[in-house]
């Protein structure tokens, strides 16, 4: 077995310890022969610390566009001439949402909004529509509303919203290249004031944006030291309109690589796969990923793209004999 | 009707072919009417989408 390998097989999957940003550099380029075993032992890490259920969550945007920042990725960017438009959701359509993810097995709902961060338009909107999902549908609640202000996250955690999510999205050398509006540093104060209020921590990233494989190891790394309840791995969908519209799709064997990598670096968080696998993986390497490190899927459509139908991966856990893990389980 | 303009891309179908387009919206929602060629306006879901045209009303 390859020396970061036997390393990581006594320091992860033993003592529960995720690896240093140089191991995960090495792991990162692990040349294709070996990306097997770095598969499998993931997958490893992942059963003994998290177990064999996979967390299953849908996710809605209620307020779609428009947004004032200019994340290079973003179709929802009013700074660059996307064809999104901007559109509100109405509450009656936002239950319904609900109603429908919780159908599909999921345990997991979460809001989103294309904003800075919520203005009292927004927190009204998302005040009546938690208390409506709550009145009439059996699922958790998390939010994802851009950068929050002390009393904003108070109001969210008396709500009953139980995870936030808040991306900082690459590494934090690299995030200047990607956001010029904001700063990773206000990002990362939004999550302090998340795990301060005892809110679930959920907070991940893009892959592909043309970060280099050190600043992949790094983002990893940080991911680590901020050690969240949940890491939603995306792979860029390069979106017409944006800065990054003609960037090459990630690689299939780097993708698989860097979800190995990130299970070694979080052996006990929820990873899971978000937006652009289905472009990135296809669906051999969707298999591959399940088998490698993530226990969490978005499932059905994304914000402004669609995923493959819910069917579609519920029956592929069935197929791999993995559990979708049960709403009990998560309260 | 024969659709006139790329719901992806927006331009006029007659100009050129649009393969990239055609497979890209397997994965993604019409996001111009093919009708008139007018951005939609597109509210994704999480088991479907709405899409509507200011001048021609909901797209199917």
């Amino acid at each position: 077995m390859h020396d970061v390998l036997s390393r990581a097989r006594t320091q992860v999957l033993a003592d529960g310890i995720g690896l240093s940003e140089p191991d995960l550099l090495e792991v990162l380029t692990l040349p294709d022969e070996v990306l097997p075993d770095a598969l499998q032992l993931a997958h490893e890490v992942r059963l003994r610390w998290c177990g064999p259920a996979v967390e299953v969550e849908g996710i809605v945007s209620l307020k779609t566009g428009g947004c004032p920042e200019d994340c290079h990725f973003c179709s929802q960017s009013g700074v660059f001439s996307s064809p999104v438009r901007a559109v509100w959701l109405d509450i009656p359509s936002l239950v319904e949402a609900a109603r429908q993810t919780a159908a599909s097995g999921a345990t997991e709902f979460c809001i989103v909004a294309a904003v800075r961060g919520p203005d009292e338009r927004l927190m009204a909107q998302v005040r009546e529509g938690v208390a409506a999902i709550r009145a009439a549908v059996d699922i958790n609640i998390a939010a994802s509303l851009g950068l929050l202000t002390q009393s904003q996250v108070d109001e969210l955690a008396a709500l009953g919203v139980h995870r936030y999510n808040h991306n900082l999205e690459t590494a934090r050398s690299y995030f200047p290249s990607i956001v010029t509006t904001h700063t990773w540093e206000e990002r990362w104060d939004t999550l302090r004031m998340v795990r301060d209020a005892d809110l679930e921590v959920c907070c991940g990233g893009i892959l592909g944006m043309g970060e280099s494989v050190a600043q992949r190891a790094e983002f990893a790394a940080q991911l680590s030291e901020l050690d969240p309840d949940e890491v939603p791995l995306n792979f860029l969908n390069p979106r017409p309109g944006t800065p990054l519209s003609d960037r090459s799709v990630l690689p299939a064997k780097d993708a698989l690589r860097a979800i190995a990598a990130f299970r070694l670096a979080l052996p006990r968080t929820i990873l899971r796969y978000a937006g652009g696998r289905e472009l990135t993986l296809g669906d051999l390497g969707t298999r591959d990923g399940l088998l490698g490190g993530i226990n969490a899927i978005i499932v059905g459509n994304y914000l402004t793209t669609l995923g493959r139908p819910a069917g579609e991966d519920l029956a592929l856990l069935d197929e791999l004999a993995m559990p979708i893990r049960a709403l009990s389980a998560t309260l | 009707m024969t659709p006139a303009y790329c719901g992806r891309c927006g331009d006029p179908l007659y100009a050129r072919p649009h393969p990239a387009c055609e497979a890209a919206l397997a994965l993604e929602p019409p996001r111009y009417c093919s009708e008139c060629g007018r951005r939609l306006v597109v509210q994704v879901l999480p088991a479907g989408y709405r899409a509507a045209c200011p001048t021609h009303g909901p797209v199917h």
